[in-house]
């Protein structure tokens, strides 16, 4: 997606990882080697999101 | 136990000696440590340079608490982690581990656990430049086969 940020809202009650990733990258499936945190924590696309969370996509990481 | 997470570059030999003599005299029977640096190839190809993005906040937390579980799992007394980001160079220090025990063992294996999920979990994400100039992220780290997590 190539963006550090961005701020998004949804109208609904119930919204999950994958909810939100078929919204920004235009209805594509969440590849497999994409991570995801939450608030700073892995989880996964069926993960539900509450108000305020923030949410992260992220390539396999390559550090140390 | 100190975890750093930091754009200059550092002396990672230093950076054990003065947290070593921070740590209480005749307690420890042992230090071990790690020093990732930066190779000049990687995948075949020649590299001159390599810039390192992380994620602020995250990153530190969960070195943070890596470092906690390996505390939990072994007898150690204390570690440090320090870790770049930024641009860097080959030879350049990326990475230091040190843990301190009582007996070589527990220092022995809480060091591997901390460094081996720090490459697979810590987000951080490496691009290199090449001879050629060319810039490209690598996408996996080079597979240690004794890398697994314990």
């Amino acid at each position: 997606m190539g963006k550090a940020d961005e701020s998004i809202s949804i109208d609904a009650a119930y919204v999950t990882v994958a909810d939100v990733w078929a919204r920004v990258a235009d209805g594509q499936s969440l590849p497999d080697s994409t991570l995801v945190a939450i608030n700073m924590e892995y989880t996964n696309a069926e993960a539900v999101l509450e108000e305020g969370d923030e949410l992260a996509f992220f390539p396999p990481v390559t550090g140390g | 136990m100190k975890v750093v997470v930091q754009e200059e570059a550092f002396d990672p030999y230093n950076e054990l000696m003065v947290y070593q003599n921070s740590l209480p005299s005749g307690k420890h029977g042992g230090v071990v440590s790690f020093v990732g640096t930066m190779r000049d190839f990687n995948d075949g190809q020649d590299v001159t340079a390599m810039r390192l993005d992380h994620y602020p906040g995250m990153t530190e937390k969960h070195i943070e608490q890596v470092c906690q579980e390996a505390s939990e799992r072994w007898d150690v007394m204390d570690s440090i982690v320090v870790h770049r980001y930024g641009d860097m160079h080959p030879n350049d220090a990326i990475v230091l581990v040190a843990v301190w025990s009582a007996h070589r063992a527990n220092a022995f294996d809480a060091c591997r656990f901390i460094i081996n999920y720090l490459k697979e979990r810590a987000p951080f994400w490496k691009c290199e430049t090449t001879l050629s100039g060319e810039k490209h992220w690598v996408e996996h780290n080079t597979r240690d086969p004794k890398a697994e997590i314990k």
